[in-house]
C-alpha cells in the first residue's frame, strides 16, 4: 500500500512503486484533470505541485512521491475559481483546452514563487509546457493578469 | 442586403417535429427548389434531417453538429442560432446531437457549401477542391476544410428564426394576441403589456401548428451577438480541469484498453503475448484487425504490456526509407505523371526564354497531426445497443462504417460527440474507433476504454503529405515577367478516400491548392500538378495541399522578385489583381510599417496565400541574433467576410500563424525500415512559448461571403519566415523544417 494525500484528501493504493503517479490519479483515483499527453516529460500536460513544486507527474513514480499533491481540481473549481484559473477565462486561453489544467498548474506554482514575473521569467517558466493549439499569446496574457491579482491580494 | 435576398430566395424547407417530452425546430428537408417549401409536423424518424434547437420540460438544447476540436464550433454554432432565437448562451444546453438516419443527409451536401451552388465566382472556385472531394465523400456532416462558419452561417440563423417565429405563433393562438404584436427575449415571447410566456411553456403547442413559413433574418445592424465579443460555452469546464475528453470517461466496470497495430501500415504476422499475459492487471489479450489489444485494469499496465509483446510485423507497403520517397517524388515531374494545370496564362516558354531565369527546388516533409489527446474511445456493445463516445470530424461517416462492423440496426448503434483534445485533421480517420468497436465486440456487456499511448498515436498517423517543387521565374524591367510552377505530391484524397474503398475520379485540386488560384497578374503564369505514386499513407493536415504549396509558390515569386530588385510587398500588390486579396497586403504593410528600417540585424519578409476563399497576408520580423533566428513580431491580415466572435476569431488566427511556424522550424517525419523515427513529443515538437512572437491580427470584412479560418492562416506563415531570413541573412531555404539549416534561438 502506497499512501497519498490529493487535494487534501489521504488515500491508500495498491500498486506497483514504479506507477507514474499520472496513472494513479487518472485511473486509480479518477482524478482526471491531470492528462496525458507524451509519457516522457515532453509536454507537460501531466502537470501536478508535490508540496508547491511543479512537477510531471508522469515521471514520478507512486512509491517517490514524499509530499501534498496538488491537481488542477486542488487549486480551485467552477464556483470557486483560484486566480489563475480567473485569469485563464478572463483572457478565454484555452482552444481544445487539453493543455490547460498542465499549464495552469505549471503557471500556479510558478506564480507563488515569483509574482512580478519579466517577460523573460514567463518564458523560463512555461516552455516546458507544449500547446499544439498554439495559445501561447494568451497564456502570456492570463499570467500576467494572474500575477496582478496575486500582487494586489 | 443582397445576402437576405438570396435567403428568401432559395426558401428554406424546415419543420418542427414532436420529440419525447417537447419540439424540435429546424429539421431541414433538402428539396430541389420550386417543391413546396413547408413539410409541416414530420415525424420523428422521417428522412433526411437535421434538428438545431429541441425544447422539452428540460430547457433550450440547440444542436451543433460540427465537431468542437479546439477551434469553438460548438459556440460559434450555438451563437448563430441564439441570435435570432432571443435566447442568451448561458441560457441553453449545446448537444452535438447523434448521427443516424434522422440527423444527416448526402444530398445537403452540395448545400453545405452555400457558394458552391450560387457562385461561379473566382472565390467559389478557389475551395471547390476541398469541398467536392470530402464532403461529397464522407457525407454531410463534415467538420474540416474550414467550412464550418460558411456551412452554418445562414443555415443556423434560419432555424433560431423559425423557431422563435413558430413559438410566436403559438404565443398567439393561446392568447389571441396578433403576432404582430409579439416580441421576444431571453427565451420568452413578450405580450403588449409585458407579460411574458416561456419557451417551455409554449413548446408542446407548437407540435400541433404548422411552423412558421416566411422568416426574415435580421439586418446585421439589429444583431446582439454576432461580431461580439462571446464567452466560449466550454471556456470554465476548459480552465479547471472539469471538461471530460474521450480519454477521461469512465463507465461502472469498465476495463482499460490499449492496442499495437503495425507501425508500418501493413500486415501482422505473428505475435507472442506470453510474457504480457502474466503482467499484473492484464486481463485480456485480443488479436484484433494487424494488432493486438490488451485488456487491463488500469491505462498504463496496459500500455506496459503491450510493449512486453513480440511481434512479428510484415513489410512496409511502400517505400521504406525516406530518401525512396523523396527519389519517386524527383521522378514525378514528367508528362505522365501531369494531374493538372489549372493556370497556364500567357506563354511559359516565351517569357523563361526572353527574362532573366530564376530557378529554385523546394521540399516539404511528413508532419504528424499529433494533437495532444492521444486518440481515446469508450465503447459498450451487449446483444442489443451499442454506444460509443468519442470525438470524429466524421460522425455520419463514422456512423455507418460502426453500424456495419456491429452488425445492429442503425437505431441500436449510438454515437456520443465529445469535446476532442485537438484535431487538425486527425479525426478524419477513424482507425481507432474501430479497434475500440473490435475490442467492444470481444468484450461484449462490459464497457471498454481504448486509449492510445502518445508512441501508438504517431505510428499511427496518417501524415500530412510529403512535396516538392520545381519553380522557374524570370523577370524583365525590374517586375515579375514569368513564374512557372510545378508541384509534385501523391493524391491526399485518393489516399484518404483509397481507404474507405472508394476512388475519385479526376484530377486532385489539392494538388496544386494554395498555388494555381493565386490571384497574381503574372503575364506568363503556369501551376503543373505532378501527381507521384502513393507512398506512406497520408491525410489532411491543417490546410491540406496549401500547407505545403503556400510556401512553395510564394518563396518563388520572392526570389524572383529580388531578382527583380523590385519591393517584395510593391510587386505582390502591382501584381494582385483581386480587390480582397489586395487589401490584406496593403493591410499587412502599413501595421508592419513596411518600407521603415527595421534596425540593426533584423529584417521582414512578407507572404501571402489564398486558401479556402481567405486572402491571407502575413509579415515576419526577425532578429538574426548571436546564438540563431530570433521571431519577434507577426503581422497578419485576412479576408472573411464576417467575424463572429473576434476572440475566438483572434485565437484561431493566432494559433494557426503558430502552427505553420513551428512545423517549419523544427518539425518532419521521416521514415526507416517503413517506421516513423518520430515516435513522440522529444523529435517533433512544433513551436514552445519562448519562441512565440507577438502576433497582431486584423481581419477584414469586405467581402459578402463569409469564410472560416482555422486553416488560411497557416500556409502563408512558413514562407513569410524563409523571406525574412533570407532578407536578413542573404540565405535562402528551400526545405521545411528550417532548422536542417539555420538555428532558431
Ligand atoms: S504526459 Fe507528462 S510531460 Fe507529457
Ligand atoms: S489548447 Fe489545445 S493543446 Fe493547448
Amino acid at each position: 500500500m502506497i499512501k497519498l494525500s490529493v487535494n487534501g484528501q489521504s488515500h491508500d493504493v495498491d500498486v506497483e512503486d514504479d506507477m507514474p503517479l499520472l496513472w494513479v490519479l487518472r485511473d486509480e483515483l479518477g482524478i482526471k484533470g491531470p492528462k496525458y499527453g507524451c509519457g516522457i516529460a515532453q509536454c507537460g500536460a501531466c502537470t501536478v505541485q508535490i508540496g508547491g513544486v511543479a512537477v510531471r507527474s508522469c515521471q514520478v513514480a507512486a512509491g517517490d512521491v514524499d509530499g501534498e499533491v496538488t491537481t488542477i481540481e486542488g487549486l480551485g473549481s467552477p464556483q470557486a475559481l483560484s486566480a489563475v484559473q480567473a485569469a485563464w477565462i478572463e483572457h478565454q486561453v484555452a482552444q481544445c483546452g487539453y493543455c490547460q489544467s498542465g499549464q495552469i498548474v505549471n503557471a500556479s506554482a510558478f506564480l507563488n514563487e515569483n509574482n512580478n514575473p519579466t517577460d523573460e521569467d514567463i518564458d523560463n517558466a512555461m516552455s516546458g509546457n507544449l500547446c499544439r493549439c498554439g495559445t501561447y499569446p494568451r497564456i502570456r496574457e492570463a499570467i500576467k493578469t494572474a500575477a496582478k491579482t496575486l500582487r494586489n491580494s | 442586403m443582397g445576402k437576405l435576398k438570396t435567403i428568401a430566395r432559395r426558401t428554406f424547407l424546415i419543420g418542427t417535429a414532436a420529440i419525447a417530452g417537447g419540439v424540435a425546430f429546424g429539421y431541414y428537408a433538402y428539396k430541389k427548389p420550386g417543391e413546396n417549401p413547408l413539410l409541416p409536423n414530420l415525424a420523428e424518424g422521417e428522412s433526411a434531417l437535421t434538428p438545431y434547437v429541441k425544447i422539452d420540460a428540460d430547457g433550450i438544447t440547440l444542436i451543433t453538429p460540427r465537431a468542437d476540436v479546439g477551434q469553438g464550433a460548438y459556440s460559434m454554432q450555438a451563437a448563430l442560432i441564439a441570435e435570432e432565437l432571443d435566447v442568451e448562451l448561458d441560457q441553453i444546453r449545446i448537444d452535438p446531437g447523434v448521427p443516424s438516419a434522422t440527423y444527416y443527409n448526402t444530398a445537403l451536401a452540395s448545400e453545405s457549401a452555400p457558394f458552391r451552388s450560387t457562385d461561379d465566382g473566382f472565390l467559389a472556385q478557389s475551395t471547390r477542391g476541398v469541398m467536392d472531394s470530402l464532403i461529397k465523400f464522407l457525407g454531410v456532416q463534415v467538420t474540416g476544410g474550414s467550412s464550418s462558419v460558411p456551412d452554418a452561417y445562414e443555415k443556423l440563423r434560419v432555424a433560431g428564426a423559425v423557431a422563435r417565429e413558430t413559438l410566436k405563433l403559438a404565443a398567439s393562438e393561446k392568447t389571441g394576441t396578433p403576432i404582430e404584436q409579439l416580441t421576444t427575449s431571453n427565451g420568452f415571447v413578450v405580450m403588449p403589456d409585458g407579460s411574458k410566456l416561456s419557451y417551455i411553456e409554449l413548446a408542446p403547442l407548437t407540435s400541433t401548428i404548422e411552423p412558421a413559413s416566411e422568416v426574415k433574418l435580421r439586418d446585421p445592424s439589429q444583431w446582439r451577438m454576432i461580431g461580439n465579443p462571446m464567452q466560449r460555452h466550454d471556456i470554465v469546464a476548459k480552465s479547471t480541469g472539469t471538461l471530460i475528453y474521450g480519454i477521461d470517461m469512465v463507465l461502472e466496470g469498465m476495463v482499460h484498453a490499449t492496442v499495437k497495430s503495425s507501425p508500418r501500415k501493413g500486415l501482422m504476422r505473428s505475435f507472442d503475448a506470453t510474457k504480457a499475459e502474466k503482467m499484473r492487471g492484464v486481463q485480456k489479450i485480443i488479436p484484433i484487425t494487424n494488432g493486438v489489444g490488451v485488456i487491463a485494469d488500469n491505462t498504463w499496465r496496459a500500455i506496459q504490456a503491450a510493449n512486453a509483446i513480440e511481434f512479428d510485423w510484415a513489410e512496409a507497403p511502400y517505400p521504406h526509407q525516406t530518401d525512396e520517397h523523396w527519389a519517386t517524388l524527383e521522378a514525378s515531374f514528367t508528362d505522365d505523371h501531369l494531374d493538372s494545370q489549372m493556370r497556364d496564362d500567357g506563354n511559359v516558354t516565351i517569357g523563361l526564354a526572353e527574362g532573366n531565369l530564376v530557378e529554385a527546388e523546394y521540399r516539404a516533409p511528413y508532419l504528424a497531426h499529433a494533437p495532444l489527446e492521444p486518440l481515446a474511445t469508450l465503447v459498450k456493445i451487449t446483444e442489443d445497443r451499442a454506444d460509443i463516445w468519442t470525438c470524429t470530424q466524421v460522425p455520419g461517416f463514422l456512423h455507418s462504417a460502426l453500424v456495419k462492423l456491429i452488425g445492429l440496426p442503425e437505431e441500436k448503434v449510438h454515437l456520443h460527440m465529445l469535446y476532442g483534445g485537438g484535431s487538425f485533421g486527425h479525426r478524419l480517420e477513424s482507425d481507432s474507433v474501430i479497434q475500440a468497436v473490435e475490442l467492444g465486440l470481444a468484450m461484449k456487456g462490459t464497457p471498454v476504454k481504448l486509449t492510445y499511448s502518445r508512441e501508438e498515436d504517431m505510428a499511427q498517423e496518417y501524415p500530412r503529405q510529403i512535396a516538392m517543387a520545381r519553380a522557374r521565374g524570370s523577370h524583365k524591367d525590374g517586375k515579375v515577367e514569368t513564374l512557372d510552377l510545378g508541384i509534385a505530391m501523391p493524391s491526399i484524397i485518393s489516399s484518404q478516400l483509397g481507404r474507405q474503398g472508394l476512388s475519385v475520379p479526376g484530377p486532385d485540386t489539392q494538388i496544386v491548392a494554395g498555388a494555381w488560384e493565386q490571384p497574381y497578374a503574372i503575364p506568363n503564369y503556369r501551376v503543373s500538378g505532378y501527381r507521384s505514386p502513393e507512398l506512406a499513407p497520408i491525410s489532411s493536415w491543417r490546410s491540406v495541399g496549401a500547407s505545403s504549396n503556400g510556401f512553395f509558390h510564394d518563396c518563388a515569386l520572392d526570389e524572383i522578385i529580388h531578382a527583380a530588385g523590385a519591393d517584395q510587398l510593391e510587386e505582390r500588390i502591382r501584381l494582385i489583381w483581386h480587390e480582397h486579396s489586395r487589401k490584406t497586403l496593403e493591410a499587412v504593410g502599413e501595421m508592419s510599417n513596411w518600407g521603415s528600417d527595421p534596425g540593426p540585424n533584423r529584417a521582414r519578409g512578407v507572404a501571402f496565400c489564398l486558401s479556402f476563399g481567405v486572402p491571407t497576408a502575413e509579415v515576419i520580423e526577425i532578429t538574426n541574433a548571436e546564438d540563431g533566428i530570433k521571431i519577434d513580431k507577426v503581422y497578419v491580415a485576412c479576408e472573411v467576410g464576417k467575424i463572429i466572435d473576434p476572440v475566438n476569431f483572434e485565437g484561431q488566427v493566432k494559433g494557426a500563424v503558430i502552427w505553420g511556424l513551428g512545423h517549419a522550424m523544427n518539425c518532419e517525419r521521416t521514415y526507416s525500415d517503413g517506421m516513423t523515427e518520430q515516435e513522440n513529443f522529444d523529435s517533433h515538437q512544433g513551436m514552445r512559448l519562448y519562441q512565440c512572437p507577438e502576433i497582431e491580427v486584423r481581419g477584414l470584412e469586405n467581402s459578402d461571403t463569409v469564410r472560416g479560418i482555422g486553416e488560411p492562416p497557416v500556409p502563408p506563415a512558413a514562407p513569410a519566415l524563409a523571406n525574412a531570413i533570407f532578407a536578413a541573412t542573404g540565405k535562402r531555404i528551400r526545405e521545411m523544417p528550417f532548422d536542417k539549416h539555420i538555428d532558431f534561438v
